[in-house]
């Protein structure tokens, strides 16, 4: 009863793959536009500001079509992936996590962006006195003081691809086994007679991996806002 | 050697000054708005002007008619900022650290083991900044720009946010980088007791304008600066050696070169040198040497010159054989007492109206 059958344990590690690498392809696009959206201005910015927030607020099934269009194999950036790059990334594990990383990065942008706009920019200042050229400032005085916010923006785009479900199953389809993460396997098993019980288990299985994550965040997030604020760690 | 000439707009604020330091301690001195700290943030490359040249040790910060604008982490300024701005997120010995690590080849200002012993922090290495005090904090500041090795310390106003017993706290530490350390200083300060304790020189800012710079001595005995060195604390300069102290009274006996002084509560061995700052208001003006008096400091001298605005008052430059003296008088007893430049008359000085913020250690 307790324990998780095959199927279920390669939905599970699937769903947390897709997580990871969403979340990891993203944030360092999501910090480079964060900073650009809070230190610089520019015409055009807010412009920018909304393409970001756009997949917050467009049915995911938008976004996935978009995907489709684009990342497809007749589709501009796709086509060219697969011919010179040799990257597919329909109907792969690969488009999920894209899906999902696209779907989270406004929920990254945003809580790196406020956690930059509440950096004092007199500390990088005075490090910058101090002989640190630009670059060095930033990896040593503002990534260290933004970590609470990349670290809670993580967590967020972490928990919105476990829960990814319609620019997934609109861009790469519901493949067991190469796209079929938690959200998915719930969704195939109410739709086949008798698979209620089997949804349940699943859906539980979510609750507490998404419970887990919370947690897990919470006290990272504690520690490094207590070391931010210059208090013993 | 820093020169400075430079013309900033920011806002409605414009700043059009230009002035030269030597070594020791320089005060910037002015009002609140006066451009004191924007002078810093222009030297340390925080802020840009719009022209002018900029020079440190022969080295050109800037120059708009040669396009040399360095950039703030390749000009070799410490900045101690007013707030202290140390890195919440390092330990002490980590801030302490952290410019010495881009500057290792350069010239040592000290090394880390002076500093922190200079500055009485050698126990607060392992904190966090959150943990420090704000006297902390400033010394663990100042030891973080001399321990980047600059050509020159810019410190702005370290004691605005402290409390009394810190300020006199972080002033010791301050007269021992002065005497200790060979690094010249920049210091910006709206407080006279804190000119007068430290600097060798003073440039008097206003509206953005330099009004004059000079010694300290001669800059507080300038009457025509009178109005912005404020009326009611300053006075002039004087420079003595302590030759006794007289522990029954409690008086010490300063000698300089118009004569002697008897003042209450210095702290100096005799032989020491101080400066104590004579308020123009506690200087009285007698043309015959009084008798049956409790005033203990009478001194011979001549009336230099009288100035004043519209009021009531006016201030009287003495001179008491090479060393000048102001006094704020009315206008009415100047004219009774017919005070004009060249007459010879007696300077009269309460020993209680000398306290102790009055005087300095040189």
């Amino acid at each position: 009863m307790w324990s998780l059958s095959p199927a279920e344990t390669t939905a599970l590690l699937l769903s947390l793959k897709v997580a990871f690498w969403s979340v990891a392809a993203s944030l360092p696009v999501a910090v480079a536009l964060a900073w650009v959206l809070s230190r610089l201005s520019f015409p055009g910015k807010s412009l920018l500001d909304a393409v970001v927030h756009l997949p917050l607020v467009l049915p995911p099934v938008v976004v996935g079509y978009f995907l489709l269009l684009a990342f497809g194999r007749r589709g501009p950036i796709g086509a060219f992936l697969e011919e010179y790059l040799g990257i597919a990334l329909i109907f792969r594990w690969t488009g999920a996590a894209l899906a999902c990383a696209v779907m989270g990065l406004p929920l990254l942008v945003r809580a790196v962006r406020q956690s930059l706009d509440a950096v004092d920019r007199g500390l990088e200042a005075a490090a910058a006195t101090l002989g640190a050229p630009p670059l060095w400032v930033f990896a040593s005085v503002t990534l260290p003081l933004i970590l609470p916010g990349i670290l809670t923006g993580m967590l967020l785009s972490f928990a919105r691809s476990l829960g990814e479900f319609g620019a997934t199953i609109t861009f790469v389809s519901n493949i067991p086994g190469e796209t079929q993460t938690l959200p998915l396997a719930i969704y195939a098993f109410t739709q086949v007679p008798g698979g209620d019980a089997q949804a349940l288990r699943l859906c539980i299985l979510s609750i507490v991996l998404s419970l887990a994550a919370l947690m897990a965040s919470e006290v990272l997030v504690r520690r490094a806002t207590v070391r931010a604020a210059g208090r013993d760690a | 050697m820093l020169e400075f000439d430079v013309r900033c707009r920011v806002g409605s604020f414009a700043l059009d000054a230009a002035f030269a330091t030597g070594g020791g301690v320089t005060a910037l001195f002015g009002r609140s708005g006066a451009g004191k700290s924007t002078v810093l943030n222009l030297i340390a490359g925080l802020a840009r002007p719009q022209s002018g040249r900029i020079t440190v040790e022969k080295r050109t910060l800037y120059d708009s008619a040669s396009g040399i604008e360095l950039p703030p982490h390749a000009r070799r300024i410490g900045y101690v900022f007013q707030e202290g701005r140390l890195l919440p997120h390092l330990t002490v010995r980590h801030n302490l650290l952290y410019g010495n690590f881009f500057n290792k080849k350069k010239n040592h200002v000290v090394g880390f083991d002076q500093a922190i012993e200079l500055l009485g922090i050698g126990h607060l290495l392992e904190r966090r900044p959150g943990q420090l005090s704000g006297g902390e904090k400033q010394r663990v500041a100042i030891g973080r720009a001399l321990l980047a090795n600059p050509e020159v310390l810019l410190l702005d106003e370290p004691l605005a946010s402290l409390d009394a017993p810190r300020k006199a706290e972080i002033l010791y530490y301050v007269e021992r980088l002065r005497d200790e350390v060979r690094i010249p200083i920049v210091y910006v300060s709206h407080s006279l007791d804190e000119v007068v304790r430290l600097a060798d020189s003073v440039v008097l800012l206003s509206d953005g304008r330099v009004l004059g710079t000079g010694d300290v001595r001669e800059m507080m005995s300038r009457v025509e600066l009178r109005p912005y060195l404020g009326r009611h604390e300053g006075g002039a300069v004087i420079a003595a050696r302590v030759s006794g102290q007289d522990l029954e009274s409690g008086l010490a006996r300063l000698e300089f070169s118009g004569g002697a002084l008897e003042i209450p509560d210095v702290e100096a061995l005799p032989g020491e040198q101080v400066r104590i700052r004579v308020r123009a208001r506690d200087v009285s003006i007698a043309l015959a040497r009084p008798t049956g008096l409790s005033i203990r400091n009478v001194l011979a001298g001549t009336v230099v010159e009288l100035a004043g605005d519209e009021g009531s008052s006016l201030d009287v430059r003495l001179d008491l054989h090479g060393t000048a003296l102001l006094a704020r008088i009315t206008r009415k007893s100047a004219s009774e007492l017919g005070l004009r430049p060249g007459l010879p008359v007696f300077a009269l000085i309460k020993a209680v109206s000398i306290d102790r913020r009055s005087v300095g250690y040189a």
